[in-house]
């Protein structure tokens, strides 16, 4: 059996992502983009009957803080694929009749950390592989390190260029300008802006680097045949593909490739496209060159080419392929696990067509990465 | 060795597990699990054997030499320790007889470094308990 089609995506909502909200939780924002999402597809938290977390919210938890009462709940607990990998899971749920209507909800407040005595992203981490290993050589809490090393290892294999991943930058900037829920909305940047920027991790720059932030989102996910009688225009989920990776980057045999390799190909085999056929995309995007890596791995771009294609090619919501169109992570920040989530959320309101002033020109097929 | 040593030291998450790799390399030794069911090198230190889940397992002593498979050149450092002018060198090293360990790139300045440059194990003696190593430029 497959899931082609058998999930249909009804509502979104999310809380404009900020770098901070104050005196706010990530309970409370997360019941915040709940509602949105549940208002935007016109239903009423009753007929809600199955909820879809990124388990860093706990089901219990948000069930309570919304008063529902589902019939199916879980947490995903897959880091940043937890949007995407969420969205699975509900369809696979709505598919099989174990519910009906699923919320998927994530968010991020970063003073829940510091309420619990943990400045947010730092100190050293719990007695781990890390904490053995890697940390006494000075890699950094956090990712930056090991998309470092893919970096480098990327420009020694394909001659990539930091100009042309500055590109990349430079692009999704512009999608955020007139994005009221991107953080850096408003402020531009040009690729010079981006290779200005210090260096983090030689040769990752702070301008290819998500900046944590707050906020929240959530979707509603329903059958095709309830989507029927629902006032938006759904957004269908036509194929999915999981392939699990490490969880350390170090372990990996090589550096430059990414499980997207497989999952990509199995969503395409599930519904039925080839990457040609894509028209937009929505690509998990924690740094420029995981980005990068993955559309390559997708067939988007062939492998080590994903330089030259960024040269050639504008990736805005104006232009010929259309990449990131709500600003992504980069532009748009990294509200924890939701920040994987805008993704499938942009995805989802371009095919909708409810994305406004950055409406892409064609919106019927888009590849999502989380 | 320093009574003041300021960096991250290691952390096992199982100290019994790793304690023959930690006592060699106070010895001036390099090992690499082993597994004597599937003669599988690996790296980092598992219960059960990654290949086969055997927990028959060994260590074998490393030559030493390898290369330099990728790096960066850490700018900002989140730990205060780290924290330098010209930063620090975040190595994976891989071992001729292939495991890739994670290393520091000691005895040269951190532009010197480049993928594949050949590499050999130094030991440095950071606190009583701990020797770590680190690679230096062949």
């Amino acid at each position: 059996m497959s899931l082609r089609g058998r999930g249909a995506i009804v509502g979104i909502g999310e809380v404009p992502t900020r770098r901070i909200y104050e005196g706010r939780s990530m309970y409370g924002l997360c019941a915040e983009a709940a509602g949105l999402a549940i208002a935007d597809a016109g239903i009423t938290k009753n007929d809600i009957d199955g909820l879809v977390t990124d388990g860093v919210a706990l089901p219990p938890a948000i069930a309570e803080y919304l008063d529902i009462k589902p019939n199916f709940a879980t947490g995903v607990s897959m880091q940043g694929a937890s949007g995407a990998t969420a969205t699975m899971v509900a369809t696979s749920a709505v598919s099989s009749g174990i519910c009906n209507t699923v919320l998927v909800v994530m968010g991020n407040s970063r003073q829940d950390a510091e309420r619990a005595g943990r400045p947010a992203g730092r100190g050293a981490s719990s007695p781990s592989v890390r904490s053995e290993w890697e940390e006494p050589h000075g890699m950094a809490p956090g990712a930056n390190t090991g998309y470092g090393l893919m970096y480098r290892r990327h420009i020694h294999e394909y001659g990539t260029t930091e100009e042309q991943m500055a590109k990349m930058a430079a692009d999704q900037r512009f999608n955020a300008l007139e994005n009221e829920n991107a953080v850096f909305n408003g402020q531009p940047i040009n690729v010079k802006d981006v290779l200005n920027s210090r260096y983090i991790n030689e040769p990752l720059k702070l301008l290819e680097s998500v900046m944590p932030c707050d906020g929240a989102a959530a979707l509603i996910i329903t059958t095709p045949e309830r989507a029927k009688n629902m006032k938006n225009n759904p957004a269908y989920v036509l194929g999915v593909g999981l392939k699990q990776g490490e969880a350390n980057i170090w372990q990996r045999d090589k550096f430059t490739e990414t499980p997207a390799v497989d999952s990509v190909r199995r969503a395409l085999e599930m519904a039925g496209y080839s990457p040609s056929d894509i028209e937009f995309a929505e690509f998990y995007d924690c740094y420029t060159i995981l980005a990068a890596m993955c559309l390559e791995d997708a067939g988007l771009v062939e492998k080590g080419e994903i330089g030259p294609f960024y040269e050639e090619t504008d990736t805005t919501y104006k232009g010929a392929f259309p990449i990131n169109t709500d600003g992504g992570q980069l532009s748009g920040g990294q509200p924890g696990l939701a920040g994987g989530f805008r993704h499938v959320i942009e995805g989802a309101r371009q095919i909708m067509g409810k994305a406004g002033s950055r409406q892409v020109e064609k919106s019927d097929l888009c590849l999502v990465n989380g | 060795m320093t009574s003041a040593y300021d960096k991250p030291i290691p952390i096992p998450s199982n100290e019994v597990l790793t304690k023959p790799f930690w006592e060699a390399t106070k010895r001036g030794e390099l090992i690499i699990p082993y597994c004597n069911s599937c003669s599988t090198l690996f790296f980092y230190p598992r219960e059960v054997c990654p290949n086969c889940f055997s927990k028959d397992l060994g260590w074998k002593k490393m030559s030493g030499k390898g290369h330099v498979y990728t790096y960066t050149h850490v700018r900002q450092a989140v730990h205060p320790s780290f924290q330098s002018a010209n930063g620090h060198i975040y190595a994976i090293v891989q071992l001729d007889e292939g495991p890739k360990i994670p290393s520091g790139i000691s005895g040269c300045e951190p532009e010197e470094v480049y993928v594949d440059m050949p590499v050999s194990v130094v030991f440095d003696d950071i606190t009583e308990d701990y020797t770590l190593v680190k690679f230096q430029k062949c």
